[in-house]
């Protein structure tokens, strides 16, 4: 029944699409392989798995991926970066699935190395136009009245920032890799403001790192207020070094350099700090030369994941084409996928949660027969943003702003399904 | 150890406090009846939690400068003084003029260059105020030695950036005092996000499905022609 109506969904979408020409063969009901000629060993055979006895319980207590996913890994580009204590590496986007981006797979961010902190020694500290300055230890932070759990995409202004002059990284590890969606807990960032009391002049905060290079951000009250959480964990369990163990702040569908790791001090103030984060970095230089700063709002973007460069096809017939869309705006509404390079669109299945500033993850099922595809994704958010194309992103920015490139990314893929990064004009 | 004591007490008389508002709170139903009164909106309730800084804490921590010099530490440092910190604290990595080594920052130059093919952003082309540079170099700077400097020698180093910037003469000499007067050529440069008017073309209510093009797409640019992708794979895939 699934499968009936997924044939007539491709069916209406070709006929909506005029694709029918254009090589995707759609709808025709796929006969099973015949046996092969001799049986396969893996079924005749008794295999070691399924004769000896395995580790027993303990023997990984805290477990890791099998041994056969070892390339499951985040990766970085050497040429990017000086060194790479102040570097970056990527989320391998497409060898996930769901919304939810495993602990140890999260991109990494850091300006001056992991800081390593014992939480027993970890102080956070509001300061500045509050009644009371304040002290806190994680012991604090956990007795506090009204925890929550939220999961929230992270992404890094920079993310898409070297396809600005052009197709230029070949994976959407790469391309898009500096994302990741995590459940935390934590409480609100308001419980700390009003336990020390702000003063009716406050209106922006400093967020501060424990880390070598201090990272500091300024934010506004507002946001502050309205979503901000002080959170300790993520996806269940306590957060990773490299995601700022024991304490980071979590600032929803705003870009990820805000999200200070290990979060050592909150000062409120009346005015932004213009700090190096968003003066010399996180500003976007415009074509006439004039920079826009503060551009917090993470706008909505996708990518299909599968295939992609480093997930080429594999097979004619009956494949799954899927992919990631998040808006810093609030909810994914519709996400729309081309595999012609954006002259005709399908809308997308979505399946799992849709939360607001978080990943969505949608599917398109579809028969290929071996022709050239183009494929695109294109995301719509609960505000009526759709992701513009890059060459509409061009038209407003020029290339010279390395952030906030959020737009159409093509993956070509060859008749042999070899899949690279392209730009379509 | 008599101070923890102490504090303990305090959070506990507090605590105290908390509990007996949450009482106060309960009653509160038998006198929903009377004629209501607007009253400012109560402060939110205190948890007790934490504890007050201790005002050496605050000055330990709180070294965040701000544009209109809020949070500069008194002293001084002359271009020639910041030439000297430069040469044995700076200029592994940024090279002897602010030139940059191999992929580290460039510190000096770049004017001009800002809508051309490679801008390059150094406090004398892009960064809007110096106070930017004082707070940065103090907090992270040197690399892997952060916060080693006196307040003197960023003062120094930050005098020796303006001249390496062509913004002050080689004389110069930076305080506390006339700090706020140094002002940076692109400081008119930036302006707030104005995503939602400019790029207001971006809300759009049906994008378009079909036919969006009027000719099928041509690729007009290659990731592979450029070939900067880390360990990726010589040959093409196999399709079965």
């Amino acid at each position: 029944m699934p499968r009936e109506t997924a044939t007539l969904n491709r069916r209406g979408f070709l006929a909506a699409a005029g694709l029918g020409g254009a090589g995707v063969v759609a709808g025709i009901p796929h006969a099973s392989a015949a046996p092969p000629a001799a049986p396969d060993p893996l079924i005749t055979d008794v295999q070691d798995w399924a004769r000896t006895l395995g580790d027993g319980v303990q023997a990984r207590p805290y477990g890791s991926p099998s041994q056969f996913e070892k390339h499951v890994v985040r990766r970085d580009v050497e040429w990017l970066t000086a060194s790479r204590e102040s570097s970056v590496n990527f989320t391998p986007l497409h060898e996930l699935d769901g919304i939810i981006t495993p602990s140890g797979l999260c991109f990494e961010r850091h300006h001056g190395g992991i800081a390593e902190i014992d939480p027993a020694k970890h102080r956070l500290m509001i300061n500045g136009l509050v009644d009371k300055p304040m002290v806190f230890t994680l012991d604090d932070l956990k007795r506090f009245p009204g925890r929550v759990n939220r999961a929230y995409f992270l992404e890094c202004a920079a993310n898409s920032g070297m396809e600005w002059r052009g197709a230029q990284l070949n994976g959407c590890q790469f391309t898009h890799g500096m994302v990741h969606n995590v459940w935390y807990s934590g409480i609100p960032l308001k419980s700390l403001l009003d336990e020390a009391g702000l003063k009716t002049n406050a209106k922006w905060l400093l967020a501060e790192g424990a880390d070598s290079s201090g990272m500091t951000r300024s934010i506004p009250l507002e946001k502050a207020l309205k979503d901000c959480l002080v959170v300790w964990t993520m996806n269940g369990e306590m957060l990773r070094p490299e995601q700022g163990y024991p304490l980071r702040l979590v600032v929803p569908g705003w870009e990820g350099n805000m999200w200070v790791k290990w979060l050592r001090r909150i000062e409120v103030g009346d005015q932004p700090w213009h700090h190096r984060e968003e003066t010399s970095k996180y500003t976007d230089l415009l074509a006439d030369g004039r920079s826009r700063r503060f551009t917090f709002i993470m706008d909505a973007k996708s990518v299909v994941t599968n295939p992609s460069p480093q997930a080429p096809l594999k097979h004619k017939g009956p494949n799954v084409l899927t992919g990631l869309a998040w808006s810093g705006r609030g909810a994914i509404k519709r996400v729309d996928v081309s595999l012609d390079g954006g002259r005709n669109w399908r809308t997308a299945r979505i399946d799992g949660p849709v939360m607001p500033l978080s990943l969505t993850r949608f599917y398109v099922d579809f028969d290929w027969s071996g022709q050239e595809l183009m494929i695109q994704s294109r995301a719509m958010d609960e505000t009526g943003y759709v992701q513009p194309t890059k060459d509409e992103l061009r038209k407003v920015r020029g290339t010279n702003s390395i952030y906030h490139n959020n737009g159409i990314q093509t993956w070509l893929v060859r008749p042999n399904g070899e899949t690279e990064n392209v730009e379509v004009g | 150890m008599s101070r923890s004591v102490k504090a303990l007490a305090v959070a506990a008389v507090i605590a105290m406090a908390g509990g007996a508002t949450m009482v106060l709170a309960q009653q509160r139903p038998a006198q929903s009846q009377r004629p209501v009164v607007q009253a400012p909106a109560p402060a939110p309730a205190k948890t007790g939690l934490g504890r007050e800084a201790h005002p050496a804490e605050v000055a330990a921590w709180a070294i965040a400068v701000r544009p209109d010099g809020q949070g500069l530490p008194a002293g001084r440092g002359t271009v020639k003084q910041g030439e000297e910190v430069y040469q044995t604290q700076c200029a592994a990595c940024h090279g002897e003029f602010g030139e940059g080594a191999g992929r580290w920052p460039v510190l000096a130059g770049g004017r001009g260059s800002l809508t051309g093919e490679n801008p390059e952003k150094t406090l004398g082309s892009f960064w809007p105020y110096l106070s930017t540079t004082f707070d940065y170099v103090r907090r992270a700077m040197p690399y892997g030695n952060a916060q080693s400097l006196s307040n003197d020698e960023v003062y120094a180093l930050t005098a020796y950036l303006l001249f390496l910037n062509d913004v002050v003469p080689e004389t110069f000499e930076l305080t506390r005092e006339n700090f706020t007067t140094v002002r940076l050529p692109n400081v008119g440069g930036f302006y707030d996000d104005d995503r939602e008017t400019t790029e207001r073309a971006f809300w759009r209510a049906n994008p378009c499905m079909t036919n969006c093009r009027p000719e099928p797409a041509r690729v007009t640019g290659r990731a592979r022609v450029i070939d900067v992708t880390p360990g990726e794979r010589p040959a093409g895939p196999r399709v079965e």
